[in-house]
């Protein structure tokens, strides 16, 4: 039955005007970086706020040559990377890879990968939110406006009431940043270590919201400033003695997760990028 | 002659109900057996169980049959069916670290004690119609139960245990990362919105019964308002789980823990990431929403422990930007029951006429009153028609 069923969809899924809407619209968002772009958003076989931005343009620009890697929270094992790369594999029959490096395509959830992403690579990037502005003003409307007006006051006054209030730019992930000196950009929920990786970049950037029908893009070599105060200064959530327990590595994202042993378990921190992880410690093992 | 109608009701309203339920069966299908929807309509049940607040399956796939599968009407018929019940006695207070898993699910840690346990989930599943479910025969009974036999097999070797497991709750808590759960007065008898009227400010055990028993998708939309952009919430699931609850009450004579029986349920608690400032000399925590529903009943728990957690950090004024409708304790709790709303809003069918008579007498002295007003325009012609003359 399940063959049967896939004869009846194209390559891809996605019907073929709807592959070129999402392109069109791909290519107005590189020519104005940070920009909002609304775009039709089909109804997909996977849930709404589930991928189905990241996954549209995936399913849009991704050719039979291309090899393809999907992560959530940084890692391919993950249920939801699971379920999008079974999904995309089975439309498309691409060749698909866990080692950043060796793929030409890659559809994120939270993380941007550790090892730099070059200009032969596209990095697909699933947004919730979309607009920035949607905490001072949800309204889509008075925001449209704002973002054409390059009106950002309120979100000044909301990050100022943040310093006062818990001594901090109150904002984790999806950190908000300036385009090109133009537009106010969401970040996607990609935590503070991964925002300085979107600033003159190789790689091509795409950001895909699928419930919110907006298409955005950082291209190469773009300006791209997270918002921060000359005595409140952007930082990361880099702390200086900090290291993976099972790689080592120290200039990375970590986080913290449960390892049952012998007396129970305990909680460590390891390299939220799995497949970079992985790729360390077997380097380490090849040199003994 | 519009009068007929309203007189002679009773005559029609015995007609309206037969023809009701010779509408069920007009179809000449088998009628549906109580077993067959508790079985195979399983959150059809659930839901007329959690939003009617009476745990009851083979009542609830009564209610959910000559419902013909309407939720709020199910729920409705559990509801008026609960109210004529006698309350024998309050259980002892119920703990989710007493649940025997079938499912536990954490979005803030990859790894947490006990590990992640998937269980029976359909967030991962490809949404695409099964034409096989539409000729299944009874042979597919037997299959399953094969099927199911091999996978608790396969389950039970991989995670060596199945039962309660330590909450992650527990542990956050313990590493001060989220608030302490709020003391509440003790009193002997929980408060029961039932028993008495929900007034505000109201405690928090009076809004998590009223979002318990609330409509599945007014939660949600309130919560989806909350975090789409309407609000201030930024939920991390600390933890989800599903599975079945003993309860206990204590001996009338001895006050020794007896259990009664168990319950399918759902739970959950969300992290926020609005820091707590209740205690403003204490370091700043997360604040936690909690949310609790009969069955499996995942978007329910969800919804209630957003709206928890909004509501409880719009009461420290620990929310910033914008609060939304969703921030306000009274517009979501007075608002979300869907037995009152569909109540309230079905009731513009009943009769209206007298109201709308006098409605119509106060539209009459506004026609007058726009009709005598002297416009511009209409002394300018006055004007010009006096100067003709």
């Amino acid at each position: 039955m399940s063959e049967k069923i896939d004869q009846l969809y194209n390559f891809a899924l996605l019907d073929e005007d709807a592959k070129r809407e999402i392109r069109r619209k791909l290519l107005k968002a590189v020519a104005l970086p940070g920009h909002l772009v609304p775009f039709a958003s089909r109804d997909l076989p996977i849930a709404r706020g589930w991928g189905t931005g990241g996954l549209q343009i995936t399913l849009a620009i991704i050719t039979p040559d291309d090899t393809l890697k999907v992560i959530d929270q940084g890692d391919d094992e993950s249920v939801n990377a699971v379920n999008l790369r079974r999904l995309i594999g089975r439309t498309t029959g691409v060749a698909t890879t866990t080692d950043t490096a060796s793929a030409s395509l890659i559809q994120t959830r939270h993380r941007i990968p550790e090892e730099p992403l070059r200009a032969d690579q596209i990095l697909v990037l699933q947004v919730p939110m979309a607009d920035p502005l949607r905490w001072v003003e949800p309204n889509l409307e008075r925001a449209t406006a704002m973002h054409s007006e390059s009106d950002y006051g309120k979100m000044w006054v909301y990050m100022y009431e943040s310093v006062v209030r818990a001594g901090d730019l109150r904002i984790a992930s999806q950190y908000p940043v300036m385009v090109n000196r133009r537009y106010l950009m969401d970040t996607t929920p990609i935590p503070r270590w991964d925002v300085p990786k979107l600033h003159m970049a190789e790689t091509l950037y795409l950001f895909g919201a699928g419930r919110e029908k907006r298409i955005y893009a950082v291209p190469p070599y773009t300006l791209v400033e997270p918002l921060q105060f000359e005595d409140y200064p952007f930082r990361t959530e880099y702390q200086p003695d900090q290291r993976c327990a099972r790689c080592g590595a120290e200039q990375v994202f970590l986080t913290t997760h449960f390892v049952p042993d012998a007396s129970g378990g305990r909680w460590v921190s390891t390299c939220s990028d799995a497949a970079y992880c992985a790729k360390r410690l077997a380097e380490a093992e090849a040199l003994l | 002659m519009g009068y007929v109608a309203v007189r002679g009701g009773s005559e029609a309203v015995a007609r309206a109900e037969e023809l009701v339920a010779c509408l069920r069966l007009l179809g000449g299908s088998t009628p549906l057996q109580l077993p067959q929807i508790r079985d195979q309509l399983r959150h059809a049940v659930s839901r007329a169980m959690h939003e009617g607040a009476l745990y009851a399956p083979l009542l609830a796939a009564l209610a959910v049959k000559q419902a013909e599968g309407d939720s709020i009407e199910a729920a409705f018929l559990l509801r008026a069916y609960r109210t004529t019940l006698p309350r024998v006695i309050a259980s002892l207070p119920v703990s989710g670290r007493d649940m025997l898993c079938l499912r536990r699910i954490s979005a803030s840690f990859k790894d947490i004690p006990g590990g992640q346990i998937l269980g029976p989930a359909t967030d991962y599943l490809i949404r695409l119609l099964q034409p096989t479910l539409a000729d299944e025969d009874v042979a597919a009974v037997a299959q399953a139960a094969e099927q199911y036999a091999r996978l608790v097999e396969m389950g039970g070797r991989r995670s060596g245990e199945w039962g309660c497991f330590p909450k992650v709750a527990d542990y956050m808590r313990q590493e001060k990362m989220i608030v302490d759960i709020p003391a509440e007065p003790v009193s002997s008898d929980p408060f029961d919105i039932t028993r008495e009227p929900l007034t505000f400010p109201c405690p928090r055990s009076a809004r998590l019964q009223a979002m318990a028993q609330a409509d599945t998708s007014s939660l949600m939309s309130f919560a989806y308002s909350s975090v789409r952009g309407y609000g201030d919430a930024h939920p991390t699931l600390v933890e989800l789980r599903y599975g079945y609850l003993p309860v206990q009450v204590a001996h009338p004579l001895t006050g020794e823990a007896i259990t009664i029986g168990e319950i399918e349920a759902t739970e959950a608690e969300v992290a926020s990431k609005a820091h707590s400032v209740v205690n403003s000399n204490e370091p700043p925590r997360f604040n936690v929403g909690y949310g609790f529903a009969f069955g499996q009943s995942e978007l329910k728990v969800m919804s209630m422990a957003i709206l928890d957690s909004v509501l409880t950090q719009a009461r420290a004024g620990s929310l910033s930007g914008e609060s939304g409708p969703a921030a306000d304790e009274e517009f979501v709790l007075l608002h979300c029951d869907g037995i009152e709303a569909s109540g309230f809003v079905a009731h513009y069918k009943l009769p209206h006429y007298v109201t709308f008579e006098a409605d119509l007498r106060v539209l009459d002295r506004a026609r007058d009153h726009v009709a005598q007003r002297p416009t511009r325009l209409g002394q300018l012609v006055d004007q010009a028609l006096e100067e003709q003359v």
